[in-house]
């Protein structure tokens, strides 16, 4: 049974927000605007948290995204009365947009804050609705969402792999975050495969999963940073 | 029925009629008035309420991570106030309490409208609540359930139930008076005559009848006590079954009951003392009833006070990170003011006039409980708001501001419920007619055995 997992270095992050941009663009992220931002309603399912480390001057700032952990004990799923968010087979903590009546119970019991909400109805200024992708649906408005470890690519390349008569192989799914990362942070697999990427990194000492303490199993992996400058000696995590 | 004296003297509901509280049903200029300016806030209520519908809920302040607002505010208050009526009158029936007479009707209709506006509060909060019946155990074709694992759906279950009980104990009582209505407006005005009669099921006064009547009363004012406690419990699980710092916490159910409990009877003490004034229920509603009501509002302010402390002082001392920052939140956030305006109304206006005589007469009493009101009200905003904004994960720190439509529906509510108060004051007697004739005939009829008792001496 394939249990999908993904692991981002924190070391090779850079904060470019590429993978902001093609996380938005592959899954009809609607677009808010300054004024909504504002107030708190940006609908990205990734977001780049940005933290700086060390004292002056030896500071290095340390990018941290954040995305749906696809926690394996999901605090999300109890609360919401109507199954709109459950947990699948292959561990993905996925969404049914067309049940959610919009309790925004979730959204409270998400102690990493990843879910978002649709306010109004989604809307992409010129030129954005031209590129909107029609294998993800669009979410109207009173509905939650939030990242899906690209459900349509798995079911993509799972299809692309039955046609060619063989099993799915590590690497042939690549969400668009990992796929426009320009430094490779994010890898993308089974955990249950000890061979995948993702089992063989987050086998490494650097692997630590966010807020692990509370026993939400998550499925994302982050590897921390690797020491500072020697003159410093610390900043390790 | 030997604590029923009252059948033989009240064979008929008829000879009962004289009773000077059946002649307050019916309009009047100022209660028409009052409907009309409550009215216009009903209005204002579903016309922003529509808005929002339309808009979406944008329209509203909320936002990540304080993804609930003025809405849950509303509806764990107004779900606390229902607790005046139904819990306290059983409470006190249950209790065989004399002083109970004149104020179970006019607590047990606070019940019934602060239900159905709690209850109407998780629509207006909704993303779609035209999907409401999603959460109804309807049979599907795909065969999927609601989810019974989350508490909203426990609230669900509880607030229909509580509902329901509610409307039955307000009904039950209701039906001699009814009967009383009925044949008074018989002949003279055609609706109404037909509504009394449909409503008062065909009520006699027979022995039977009132056997049947005084056990319902009996098995209902029991079986709501728990009905009653389990639904602030269920409300308070919405919070405390999360992992919200501020929220998860094991004495919430509690806490929540006894607020309920706290607000329900400021609500029932300010409405009593707002219709002894407007309707000269002076000889009803006596000094002695808000006297003796005016303890058990003390009483409630002090466990109130008690819980807040315990539940501050064990998170506050347990120095729990996420704790911590829901603590400075309080103390020291944008909400502050709140939260020791709380204080003030709440904790020591209540402890410092209510324990006096005094200080229990009806115009401080209903002072202190506008006060108790309105704290409570803080209370649900300050339990809402303020874990929310500081989310475990820094970088998501919010803040919210109600905005207009917010508001709007806020105050169409408190309409909503004085319109339906000043709708029932009209169609019902606020006070019932029967049960203070009975407790007129039990003193009566002991008056009358201590001087029989005293004569041969």
């Amino acid at each position: 049974m394939t249990r999908w997992g993904m692991v981002i270095d924190t070391d090779r992050c850079n904060g470019c927000g590429a993978c902001v941009v093609a996380c938005a663009a592959e899954n009809n992220v609607p677009w808010v605007g300054e004024e909504q931002a504002a107030k708190g309603r940006v609908m990205h399912w990734l977001r780049l948290e940005r933290y700086v480390e060390g004292d002056f001057p030896n500071v290095r700032v340390r990018f941290l995204p954040v995305l749906c952990q696809h926690c394996g004990a999901a605090p999300c799923e109890p609360v919401c009365p109507v199954y709109a968010t459950y947990h699948n087979e292959e561990g993905l903590n996925a969404m049914v947009y067309s049940r959610c009546i919009g309790t925004r119970f979730c959204g409270n019991n998400c102690p990493y804050t990843v879910r978002t909400f649709n306010w109004f109805d989604p809307e992409w200024p010129e030129p954005l609705d031209r590129q909107l992708n029609p294998e993800v649906s669009r979410r109207p408005a009173g509905v939650m969402e939030k990242c899906t470890f690209c459900i349509q690519r798995i079911h993509e390349a799972r299809d692309r792999a039955a046609g060619e008569e063989r099993e799915l192989a590590d690497g042939d799914v690549r969400p668009a975050c990992a796929q426009s990362c320009p430094t490779r942070a994010i890898a993308f697999g089974d955990r249950d495969d000890p061979d995948s990427e993702v089992s063989r990194l987050a086998a490494t000492d650097r692997a630590f999963r966010l807020l692990d303490d509370l026993g939400t199993d998550p499925a994302v992996t982050y590897l921390r940073g690797r020491a500072l400058a020697p003159e410093t000696g610390d900043g390790d995590g | 029925m030997a604590e029923r004296p009252a059948h033989a003297t009240v064979p008929s509901p008829r000879t009962a009629g004289s009773s000077s509280v059946l002649e307050l049903v019916g309009p009047s200029p100022k209660l028409l008035l009052g409907s009309a300016v409550t009215g216009l806030l009903v209005l204002l209520l579903f016309l922003a309420w529509g808005y929002q519908a339309k808009n979406g809920l944008g329209v509203a302040g909320i936002n990540r991570p304080v993804f609930w607002g003025f809405y849950i505010v509303n509806f764990v208050f107004w779900i606390g106030v229902s607790h005046a009526g139904t819990l306290i009158s059983a409470i006190l029936r249950v209790t065989g309490a004399q002083w109970r007479r004149p104020l179970t009707r006019c607590a047990e209709a606070i019940t019934v409208f602060a239900l159905m506006i709690g209850g109407l509060f998780p629509l207006i909060h909704m993303g779609r609540p035209w999907l409401f019946y999603r959460m109804l155990p309807l049979p599907d074709y795909r065969e999927l359930w609601p989810n019974f694992r989350s508490p909203l759906q426990w609230d669900l279950v509880a607030i229909f139930t509580y509902l329901t009980g509610s409307i039955l104990y307000l009904a039950l009582p209701l039906i001699p008076d009814l009967a009383l209505l009925r044949d008074r407006y018989a002949g003279q005005h055609p609706v109404l005559a037909r509504l009394y009669r449909t409503l008062a099921l065909g009520w006699r006064g027979t022995h039977r009848q009132w056997r049947a009547l005084d056990w319902g009363i009996r098995i209902l004012a029991v079986a709501i006590i728990p009905v009653a406690v389990s639904v602030h419990s269920i409300v308070s699980w919405d919070f405390a079954m999360t992992r919200v710092p501020g929220w998860k916490s094991t004495i919430f159910a509690p806490y929540f009951v006894v607020g309920a409990i706290y607000s329900g009877i400021a609500m029932l003490l300010f409405t009593m003392a707002l219709l002894r004034r407007g309707l000269r229920l002076e000889r009803v509603l006596t000094d002695g009833v808000f006297d003796k009501l005016g303890l058990l509002f003390v009483a409630m302010s002090m466990l109130w006070v008690y819980f807040t402390f315990s539940e501050h002082l064990t998170t506050w001392y347990g120095g729990d990170v996420a704790e911590a920052r829901v603590h400075h939140e309080l103390f020291h956030g944008p909400l502050s003011p709140a939260f020791w305006t709380m204080v003030v109304v709440n904790a020591i206006i209540p402890l410092a006039v209510l324990p006096f005589r005094r200080g229990r007469r009806p115009l401080p009493i209903a002072l202190v409980s506008l006060g108790v009101v309105v704290g409570m009200w803080l209370e649900r905003l300050l339990i809402v708001v303020p874990s929310l904004s500081v989310p475990r994960l820094a970088y998501t720190v919010g803040s919210y501001a109600p905005s207009p439509v917010e508001i709007a529906i806020t105050v169409g509510a408190v309409g909503l419920f004085a319109f339906l108060y000043f709708g029932f004051v009209q169609l019902f007697p606020i006070v019932s007619a029967w049960e203070v004739r009975e407790g007129e005939v039990e003193e009566e009829e002991h008056a009358r055995e201590v001087l029989a008792a005293e004569e041969p001496a």
